[in-house]
C-alpha cells in the first residue's frame, strides 16, 4: 500500500506546478488592475489599490479599430473555412471519394510547410492587386492557414456519425438534405463548434502576415500590441491591460473548447 | 510544395467507391472548392518563391532585375548572419521542444493521478497556452524580465538576494526559450495526457498483481504506449516552433544573436528589400521543414491507421 502522505504528495506537487505556470497569467491580471506607479515597484506591491486606469488608457489610445479588424478577420475566415471544410470533410468520411486518405494527407502536408516562405510572393500579389492594408485579403490568407486543420477535424468528427443510422434514414425514404439536417447536423454540431473555436484562436493569434500586409487601416490587435510599447514612461499596467483584453477572446474560446483542444491542435490525430 | 506519404492505410471497412463516372464526380463535388482554394493559395506562392529565389531582385533597385542563377543561394550560405540564423533556429526549436516535452510529460503523469482539485489544476496549466503569443512575449519582456521592476527580480529582492540580473541582455537565447517553454509545455501536457488516458487499464492491473514495481510498469507498459504521443508532440511542436516569429520579434527584436530563420527572412525582405535572397532562404526553410514533415506525417498516419482498426 502506498502511504497516505505519499499520495497527497503528488497532489501537492501538481498544485505547485499549476500555480507556477499560472503565476505569470495571474500577475498579468493583477498588474493590469494597478496604477502605473504601483505596477513598477521593486519588490512588487501585491496589495496595491485596484484601478481600471490601464484599461481606460488602452481603449482611449485607439484600440477599437484593431480589435474590430481582428474580430472581422477571425470570424470571417472561420465562417468561410467552415463552409469549405464541412462539404470536403463529408466527401472524405461519410461518402468518401477514391484515394481519400491521400487527399487528407495532402491537406495536412500544406499545414506543415512554413508560411514564412510564402510571405514574399503573397506580399507581391497584395501589392500588385492593391490589396495591401486590406482586411479581406488577410481574411482569405487566414482561411488557407486554417482550412487543413478544419478539414482534418471535421473529418474526424463526421466519421463518428454511425453508418447504420445513415442507412436506416435513407431506407426510411429520407432525402439527402433531410439526412444532413436531421441526422448529421445534430451529431456533428459540437464538432463544428470546436472546429470554429480553434480556427478562431489561430486567426486571432496570427502576427507575421498581419504585420507585413497591414498598416494603419487594417492592422489587427496583435500588430497593435507590438506598436504599443513606445513610450519611455511607465507603461506596465497599460501593457498588461492590453494583453488581458487581447487574450480574453482566446482564453474564453480555449476554455470553452477545452475537451476538443487536444484533438484540434494535434489535427485530429489524438482523441 | 507538398509532401505526400506513399503509405496506403488498410481500412477495415473499405467504403464502396462507385465505378460510374457521374456518381464519382457527384462524390468529388463537395471536396473540390476546398481543394482548389488550398492549391491556389498555398501551393502557387511556393512556386513563386522558388522562381524568385533564382532572380536578382532588390525592390530598392528595380531596374537591375534579372536572372541570378544560384547566386542567392551562395549568398545565403556564405552570409554569416544567415548561417547563424540557421543555427539559432535549430537551437531554439530543439531546446523548446525537448524541455517542454519533458516538463509536459512530468505534468501529464501528475495529472493522471487522482487528487483534490485536479480539474482546476488542469485549467491553470492550460492558461499559458491561451495567452496570445505576442501578448505573452510582451509580458515576459516587460513585466517579468525587466531588470528594474520585473517580477523575477522582484521575487529575488523579496527572498533577500542582492543580485538583480538583466535577464534578456545576459542570456537572450535562454530568455526566449524560457518564455516559449512556458507557452508550449501545456500543449505537450495535453497531448501526453490524452495518451495516458487512452492507455488500456487491464495490462497494468495484471502487472500489479504479478508484483511489478511502478517503475517497471512505467518502463515496460506506460512508456511504450506513450512513445507515439511523445513523437507526435515533439514533431507538431517542432513544426510550430520552427516557424516562431512572435517571441523573437518581441523579446529581442532578433538582436543579441537570437535571430532565427523566420525573423531573418522577414528582415531580409521587409527591411533590406532583398527579394531574391529572402526567397532563397525561404526555399531552404521549406527543404528543412520537409524533413520534419515527412516524419510527422508518418507518425500521424500510424495513429490514423490505429484509429481505423
Amino acid at each position: 500500500m502506498t502511504p497516505r502522505w505519499f499520495k497527497h504528495g503528488w497532489g501537492v506537487l501538481a498544485w505547485f506546478a499549476g500555480i507556477v505556470f499560472f503565476a505569470p497569467v495571474a500577475w498579468m491580471f493583477l498588474t493590469s488592475l494597478h496604477s502605473e506607479s504601483d505596477a513598477a515597484t521593486n519588490p512588487p506591491s501585491l496589495l496595491a489599490p485596484i484601478t481600471f486606469d490601464g484599461y481606460a488608457e488602452f481603449f482611449d489610445s485607439g484600440a477599437w479599430p484593431p480589435l474590430i479588424n481582428s474580430f472581422s478577420a477571425s470570424i470571417g475566415s472561420t465562417i468561410i473555412v467552415l463552409l469549405l471544410a464541412i462539404p470536403a470533410a463529408y466527401a472524405l468520411s461519410i461518402k468518401p471519394v477514391e484515394k481519400w486518405t491521400d487527399v487528407l494527407f495532402f491537406f495536412l502536408s500544406t499545414k506543415m510547410m512554413p508560411v514564412v516562405a510564402a510571405l514574399l510572393p503573397i506580399y507581391l500579389i497584395a501589392q500588385f492587386s492593391g490589396m495591401l492594408d486590406n482586411i479581406s485579403f488577410l481574411t482569405l490568407l487566414y482561411c488557407s492557414m486554417n482550412l487543413p486543420i478544419a478539414v482534418w477535424l471535421m473529418r474526424s468528427f463526421l466519421s463518428e456519425v454511425p453508418k447504420e443510422i445513415l442507412e436506416a434514414a435513407s431506407i426510411d425514404g429520407a432525402g439527402l438534405l433531410t439526412i444532413l439536417r436531421r441526422v448529421v447536423a445534430p451529431i456533428a454540431m459540437p464538432g463544428i463548434a470546436a472546429t470554429a473555436l480553434i480556427c478562431f484562436i489561430f486567426s486571432w493569434n496570427e502576427l507575421l502576415f498581419a504585420r507585413v500586409l497591414t498598416g494603419v487601416v487594417a492592422g489587427t490587435a496583435p500588430v497593435y500590441l507590438t506598436g504599443f510599447v513606445t513610450s519611455q514612461g511607465l507603461f506596465l499596467a497599460k501593457v498588461c491591460a492590453a494583453a488581458v483584453v487581447v487574450s480574453l477572446p482566446v482564453l474564453i474560446a480555449g476554455f470553452a473548447a477545452q475537451d476538443k483542444l487536444v484533438q484540434g491542435l494535434s489535427l485530429g490525430a489524438v482523441k | 510544395m507538398a509532401v505526400m506519404t506513399r503509405e496506403r492505410s488498410v481500412v477495415d471497412r473499405p467504403p464502396p467507391v462507385p465505378r460510374k463516372g457521374y456518381s464519382k464526380w457527384a462524390r468529388r463535388a463537395p471536396l473540390l472548392p476546398a481543394l482548389i482554394f488550398l492549391i491556389i493559395v498555398t501551393q502557387l506562392p511556393f512556386v513563386a518563391t522558388l522562381v524568385i529565389s533564382f532572380m536578382k531582385w532588390n525592390s530598392l533597385d528595380p531596374t537591375n532585375r534579372g536572372f541570378a542563377g544560384f547566386d542567392n543561394y551562395v549568398n545565403v550560405f556564405t552570409d554569416p548572419d544567415l548561417r547563424s540564423s540557421v543555427v539559432n533556429t535549430i537551437v531554439l526549436t530543439a531546446s523548446v521542444v525537448i524541455i517542454s516535452l519533458l516538463l509536459g510529460l512530468g505534468l501529464a503523469l501528475l495529472l493522471d493521478k487522482k487528487f483534490a482539485g485536479r480539474g482546476f489544476v488542469r485549467t491553470m496549466l492550460i492558461a499559458p497556452f491561451l495567452v496570445v503569443p505576442v501578448a505573452a512575449a510582451l509580458i515576459w519582456k516587460h513585466v517579468l524580465y525587466n531588470p528594474e521592476y520585473g517580477l523575477f527580480n522582484g521575487i529575488l529582492n523579496w527572498l533577500g538576494f542582492d543580485a538583480q540580473p538583466d535577464w534578456i541582455s545576459t542570456m537572450p537565447m535562454s530568455a526566449v526559450v524560457l518564455s516559449l517553454v512556458w507557452q508550449w509545455t501545456p500543449f505537450m501536457m495535453l497531448i501526453l495526457l490524452a495518451g495516458l488516458q487512452s492507455k488500456p487499464i487491464e495490462p497494468v492491473e495484471a502487472a500489479t498483481i504479478d508484483g511489478a514495481s511502478s517503475f517497471q510498469i512505467f518502463r515496460y507498459l506506460t512508456f511504450p504506449h506513450l512513445r507515439q504521443y511523445l513523437e507526435l508532440g515533439g514533431l507538431l511542436g517542432s513544426i510550430y516552433i520552427v516557424q516562431n516569429f512572435d517571441a523573437v520579434f518581441t523579446i529581442t527584436s532578433g538582436g543579441l544573436g537570437t535571430a532565427n530563420l523566420p525573423y531573418m527572412i522577414y528582415q531580409t525582405f521587409y527591411q533590406a528589400h532583398e527579394y531574391g535572397e529572402a526567397s532563397a532562404a525561404g526555399v531552404i526553410v521549406v527543404a528543412g521543414s520537409m524533413v520534419i514533415a515527412t516524419f510527422a506525417l508518418r507518425v500521424v498516419s500510424s495513429l490514423f491507421k490505429e484509429e481505423k482498426r
